[in-house]
């Protein structure tokens, strides 16, 4: 199969869903013609205009609320967050008004809008560049969320969250736009993956490591180390999709392993994590032979060292610790 | 009080007497349909949260609101009674939303502060101040996206314009070519604070456009006449050469901010709310205007009156005697796909105990 990078697939996604409806635009900043701060959107421009891709001033509020105004009416925007991090300066419109005005109408009013971004920790921005939204906002009953892990599911779940009717917020990451992986040919047909299906990466018997993100791609790894070095056959479960959430997969992973770790970039208060351990200990509490563990990023706001980052954040050496003390 | 002869004006010239009749009964029915609301806020148990009160300001609702044709949307803030009914709304859903009830126009989702209806191109309804200035401009935005001729009226209070979302919009609306037409209703006060005490300004509150290069006018708000002729230019302004415009109407609330604003004939004189009520009142001003032009007369001011109170004394029937919603209710209206129950509704779990 040919492969792509992360950030090649996302693009390929987005222009798909330029093509099949002449109501979708991008608008962000620098998205156009910059080609995007980090070039997902690099090119679209050139093929789409003025009209589909569109410049927006630094003013958060401003055009996301602009945005989710035009969604009501039926034009299809997607917009780029430059971080996930600014999401602070939107958030009456991100929440109040997107999350909200489908129920605060009784249903009369609906927000068809993508808003999409990378969400990480890992390049030594400071704090105020690295926060980790997915559970503030999967918290937001409206509200959709997804943190996709490989350029297959990034471009998959891009078109999904496109022709949703209600309000996504998408998740990217910074450190996985290089990545690369196999994405289905779009001659092979039209590739989408639907909001609300976890996947499991990798097989295994004693325990399961539950995540999302980029912590899918640790969890990987340790996997690896844990089979190499310690004989232990570790399941990856990736979320892909944390709301809606597939709780029956959590629950189906956890029955076959009986022990859980949850890798996640989130801060251990709340957060995705959080919510997952306590939806195992309602549902499966007697499958557990081990109480559930978590890998999360230090309680902190986050370190700019570059000595030191990857440490406040999961990595496969966290894991594979956290799995030991609990075997 | 301008010296100008806005009547004169062809917007207005253009005006049947029954259209002009017509005007006057809009605002008498928002008057009518507020007092009851509040005499029924009062009675216990029958509605809950805030109510913000227009009685004073109809002219502005109902004069921007009649020059709306087929692709012009408008959409506001928590003080939002008028622009619904003066959209074309019922005074029933109405009064049953405030009363929380299955039959409201949100089902009883919303309250007060939170109608809707997209069918008569009225978006809400927003109770974060300046929350919904971005919105109408999406709205606007749209509206040129789509292709149709068209403009959003936009309104907020005079406490609304040092929000930052106003700000922004309003240097969006000028980059970006947007038909919006931001209405300032200033009445005076933000809550409590008066203008002088919350804004820096020099001259008006709508002079801050310039500063975004875009256009904007002062109102008299007392006199529909006024209201009508000058918005008239700024929504062609918007439909046909897809600029926006910020006019700013002096108003005045006879009411406090809210009914829990209890200090509000603290914050102001008597003789100030006296004096509006006596010399700028728009529905006694509009009613003179109409009775020395022949329109109107005692006893058609006096049935217009009657029809007013028969009609809100009904939607309050009908709201009395509507099903308040079930524990079922709570969770609908959340999502579209699950409401819809589509294929992507049954993928993962939407919601969580």
């Amino acid at each position: 199969m040919r492969t792509l990078t992360y950030r090649e697939a996302l693009r390929e996604g987005l222009d798909e869903e330029l093509a099949r409806d002449e109501n979708v635009v991008l608008m962000g900043e620098e998205v156009a013609q910059y080609n995007g701060a980090y070039k997902v959107t690099e090119g679209l421009w050139a093929k789409w205009g003025d009209k589909r891709i569109v410049d927006t001033p630094i003013s958060e509020a401003g055009f996301i609320g602009m945005g989710i105004g035009a969604s009501m009416l039926g034009v299809r925007p997607v917009m780029e967050l430059m971080f996930w991090s600014f999401h602070s300066v939107a958030f009456d419109q991100l929440v109040n008004n997107a999350a909200c005005v489908r129920y605060m109408s009784g249903g009369l009013c609906n927000c068809p809008i993508v808003v999409r971004g990378p969400a990480n920790g890992g390049t030594n921005v400071g704090a105020t560049h690295s926060h980790i939204p997915e559970g503030l906002f999967a918290a937001f009953p409206g509200l959709k969320v997804c943190a996709p892990a490989t350029p297959a599911d990034a471009k998959g779940l891009i078109k999904a969250a496109i022709r949703d009717n209600d309000p996504v917020y998408f998740m990217e990451n910074t450190l996985l736009y290089g990545n690369v992986g196999e994405v289905p040919d779009p001659a092979d047909g039209d590739f989408v993956i639907p909001l609300g299906k976890a996947d499991i990466k990798r097989e295994g018997a004693d325990i399961s490591l539950i995540a999302h993100g980029r912590s899918v791609i640790h969890a990987l790894a340790a996997a690896e180390t844990l089979q190499a070095e310690h004989g232990i056959s570790a399941e990856v479960l990736d979320l892909r999709s944390i709301r809606p959430l597939d709780v029956d997969a959590i629950l189906a992973t956890v029955a076959k392993t009986h022990r859980v770790v949850l890798v996640d970039e989130s801060k251990p208060f709340g957060g995705v994590s959080a919510m997952v351990s306590h939806l195992i200990q309602e549902h499966a509490f007697d499958e557990l032979d081990a109480p559930i563990k978590r890998v999360c990023t230090i309680d902190a706001p986050a370190i700019y060292s570059p000595h030191i980052e990857n440490e406040q954040l999961p990595n496969p050496k966290r894991i594979v610790e956290k799995v030991l003390s609990m075997v | 009080m301008s010296d100008l002869n806005f009547a004169a004006s062809p917007i207005n010239q253009s005006l049947t007497p029954e259209r002009k009749i017509e005007l006057y009964t809009q605002m008498v029915r928002i008057r009518r349909f507020e007092q009851v609301a509040l005499a029924n806020y009062q009675k216990p148990g029958r509605m809950g949260g805030f109510l913000h009160l227009y009685i004073g300001q109809e002219s502005v609702a109902v004069g921007t609101l009649s020059l709306a044709g087929e692709h012009d949307h408008n959409i506001t803030a928590y003080r939002c009674h008028a622009h619904a009914l003066a959209s074309g709304m019922s005074m029933n859903e109405c009064m049953a939303e405030m009363f929380g009830k299955q039959t409201g126009c949100s089902k009883g989702k919303g309250g007060s502060m939170h109608f809707f209806a997209p069918d008569k191109n009225f978006w809400g309804g927003h109770g974060i101040v300046a929350g919904q200035t971005p919105l109408g401009l999406g709205l606007a935005y749209g509206l040129k996206y789509l292709g149709r001729e068209g403009c959003c009226l936009c309104y907020l209070g005079d406490g609304a314009v040092n929000q930052g979302a106003f700000h922004e919009s309003l240097n969006l609306a000028a980059l970006f070519d947007i038909p919006v037409v931001y209405v300032i209703e200033n009445n005076g006060y933000s809550m409590g604070t008066s203008q002088k005490r919350s804004s820096a300004y020099t001259g008006c509150l709508a002079q801050r456009a310039e500063g975004y290069a875009i256009e904007w006018d002062v109102i008299d708000g007392s006199d529909i006449y006024e209201v009508r002729a000058k918005t008239h230019i700024a929504m062609e302004r918007a439909r046909k050469e897809h600029k926006p415009t910020v006019l700013e109407i002096d108003t005045y609330r006879y009411y406090g901010h809210s009914v829990a604003d209890a200090n509000f004939k603290k914050y102001r004189t008597p003789e100030e709310i006296e004096n509006y009520k006596k010399n700028h009142d728009p529905i006694h001003v509009f009613r003179s205007k109409l009775v020395a032009e022949g329109v109107l007369n005692d006893e058609l001011i006096e049935s217009i009156n009657q029809h007013a109170k028969e009609e809100v004394e009904a939607s309050v029937q009908f709201a009395e005697e509507s099903p308040a919603p079930t524990i079922a209710d709570i969770a609908t209206d959340v999502y579209w796909e699950t409401d819809n129950q589509t294929e992507a509704s049954k993928i993962g779990h939407h919601f969580f105990a």
